[in-house]
């Protein structure tokens, strides 16, 4: 087993960290309390090729590998949770699943503009009523024609204010399973802004990230092409299912990066910290507290590189499954981020509860990668099913 | 027309500088970089490229490792690079290397609409003189402190920055110019140019590869074509932080007079 970075992934590391440090950092406070996209980071990233990662150059990719693509996700988290889940959703939940389930059209038509930033995406699988239970889903679509009509809506979309192009999915009949009963039909589809129907709903005002837009998306007599249609007809549940997969491993790099960036703050400030005649740093609760966070963190980077290792190995070969590594992944860094932010803060004292530093952001952005793109419980199902445990 | 950017590798002084007992830069010890003026140089370079469509080369002299920063800068977008690395060439003064430089570009060939760009000066060394240097041994014009580059035809104009204005110097190819950090903000790598970085050709220049040019003689490289004898080097002292007043008001005035006649210079 080879834990070294190849020259190229630690050339990818510098680059990240330098951009991050002078383009992200400086805007990650001001995004925050704004509740501002950074619509001009974005495109600062496109034009480096951080929007399309792994992707072919055929289709306007970077084509570095997923590797690349959790790095960029962790480095960008580090000093600022929103910028890297823009990155993260748009590059996951949308390129990812029309790179890997769409026609040689669709892609050539959508993949190119998602990575050159011209276009953002985003991904419409949650609603109301269909959260952690995705079968749950109330959205209809019905062909007429030459197009699908869909309505209904769908919550909690992250880049859902700025997105361009959305995987929606939808309900678009009813089928019969293995065993004989009958479910509904889930499909997914490639909606653009300027479908006609189509609206945006609320913002949410949450307690992190609150630099990335989350919105309501609203369908409404929605005409979307019927080459729009992502998969064949009754493939949306498990294009939903691998996306997720895919995202999973996004997140658990977010999570990874908040953490890590958290150690990292904390280091500089109980060096510096003088309390007692001495700095922080020189009392051992310090030194246990930032030894067991670090560790923490190394660990779950390593389940979180090795998820992308896997899923670059499934690319190459379908029978290999990448779902419950990166279900571990996501589990273990949105858990330790949590965690090791929350000690950060402990660890500042009084200021870390202030704005003045940037741990209590952290901590606050932390929580949400125990929540979104599957909660920390369903990674547990999806472990244990793995498992066989049933 | 192609153009060649010299770049050296210097320590990063960022970050904590390490110094040997002599007084002298303990260089093993200390992250490199590229030479923040040399960047600025790459930065205008791939600009004309940008432009033009011209063929950018990063060319630098230093030990086999300074390949990392030759790669990092094809990642920015140099088309290929030349590591000039030899043990007779270790040493070598700024008269010596650029004497093996000019030797260097002289292999690359120099043809009549090439640039070659330089940063002004080093961070380690602060001479600012390798870059003239090397025009003067390639026997071609050069403009220093360069701040904004215009190709018009077979002619480069260019802005050159002096302490109270600037002079407009056109200039034919092949010419050198050394560049300031002014001239522009230097790009990242991109993750495409990463990907790349080393599949692209870079040569190595070795002294075999180089003693054929007439530049290239025994008493002119390396530690014994080197005119220059450091005889001393030392740290100096660290000042105390300075004091600021503000305003500009009587008050202030006599403030800064009572703290001058209490440290006796008035």
């Amino acid at each position: 087993m080879d834990f070294v970075l190849s020259k190229e992934h630690e050339m990818l590391r510098k680059m990240y960290r330098e951009f991050a440090e002078n383009e992200v950092k400086p805007l990650a406070q001001e995004i925050d309390e704004e509740e501002r996209f950074p619509m001009e980071t974005v495109k600062k990233m496109a034009r480096l090729g951080m929007m399309g990662t792994y992707f072919p150059r055929e289709y306007g990719g970077a084509g570095a590998d997923p590797l690349a693509y959790v790095m960029c996700v962790e480095e960008l988290a580090k000093v600022c949770g929103t910028t890297a889940v823009i990155v993260s959703a748009h590059t996951s939940l949308c390129a990812a699943p029309i790179f890997e389930n769409g026609t040689e059209e669709q892609k050539m038509k959508y993949l190119p503009k998602l990575c050159s930033g011209e276009w953002i995406g985003a991904f419409g699988l949650t609603e109301p009523g269909a959260g952690t239970d995705a079968q749950g889903q109330q959205t209809t679509a019905v062909l007429e024609g030459d197009h699908y009509v869909l309505n209904g809506s769908k919550c909690f979309i992250t880049n859902g204010n700025v997105a361009d192009v959305f995987i929606i999915i939808a309900v678009t009949g009813t089928a019969t399973d293995k065993r004989g009963r009958k479910v509904k039909e889930i499909s997914a589809f490639i909606v653009e802004r300027t479908f006609p129907g189509f609206s945006q709903g609320k913002h949410e005002k949450k307690m992190g990230i609150r630099g990335s837009s989350t919105c309501d998306l609203i369908f409404e007599d929605c005409i979307v092409p019927k080459e729009n249609l992502l998969g064949k007809v009754g493939d949306g549940f498990k294009i939903a299912m691998k996306t997720l997969d895919g995202g999973r491993i996004g997140i658990a790099a977010q999570a990874l990066g908040l953490g890590e960036g958290a150690v990292e703050e904390a280091i500089k400030y109980t060096r510096e910290r003088v309390q007692f005649g001495k700095r922080i740093s020189q009392f051992q609760n310090t030194q246990f507290q930032l030894a067991d966070m670090h560790t923490r963190m190394q660990a779950a980077q390593y389940l979180v590189y090795a998820a992308a290792m896997k899923k670059e190995e499934h690319a190459r070969n379908s029978k290999v499954s990448y779902s419950m590594d990166a279900a571990m992944a996501k589990l273990f860094a949105a858990e330790a981020a949590s965690d090791v932010t929350r000690r950060a803060v402990q660890l500042f004292g009084g200021y870390g509860y202030t704005r003045e530093y940037p741990v209590e952001r952290m901590m606050r952005d932390a929580k949400i990668t125990e929540i979104y793109e599957g909660t920390s419980e369903v990674q547990k199902m999806v472990i244990a099913s793995n498992l066989g445990v049933k | 027309m192609k153009i060649i950017v010299c770049v050296k590798q210097v320590p990063d002084t960022s970050g904590k500088v390490a110094v040997n007992p002599d007084g002298t830069l303990n260089r093993a010890s200390m992250q490199t970089i590229t030479n923040p003026d040399d960047k600025n140089a790459i930065e205008a370079a791939l600009k004309l490229k940008d432009e033009t469509g011209c063929r950018v080369t990063a060319v630098t002299m230093g030990p086999p490792p300074a390949e990392g920063m030759l790669r990092e800068l094809i990642a920015m977008g140099c088309d290929d690079a030349v590591l000039i690395s030899g043990r007779e060439f270790g040493g070598s003064d700024t008269f010596a290397t650029s004497q093996i430089i000019a030797a260097g570009i002289n292999a690359i060939g120099l043809e009549q609409d090439d640039i070659v760009f330089c940063g002004r000066q080093a961070i380690d060394g602060d001479t600012a003189q390798v870059g003239p240097q090397i025009a003067e041994k390639l026997n071609i014009p050069q403009v220093s402190y360069v701040a904004d580059i215009k190709k018009e035809g077979n002619e480069i104009v260019v802005k050159r920055m002096l302490e109270d204005g600037y002079m407009t110097v056109k200039v034919q190819t092949p010419c050198l110019l050394t560049c300031i950090k002014e001239l522009n903000e230097p790009r990242y790598m991109s993750v495409g140019g990463i990907v790349d970085a080393y599949s692209k050709p870079m040569q190595v220049f070795d002294y075999p590869r180089l003693k054929d040019d007439p530049l290239i003689e025994a008493d002119t490289i390396g530690l014994a074509g080197s005119p220059t004898n450091i005889l001393t080097s030392f740290t100096p002292p660290q000042k105390g932080a300075g004091m600021m007043l503000e305003g500009a008001d009587r008050a202030a005035c006599e403030k800064l007079a009572d703290i001058l006649v209490g440290k006796h210079i008035i």
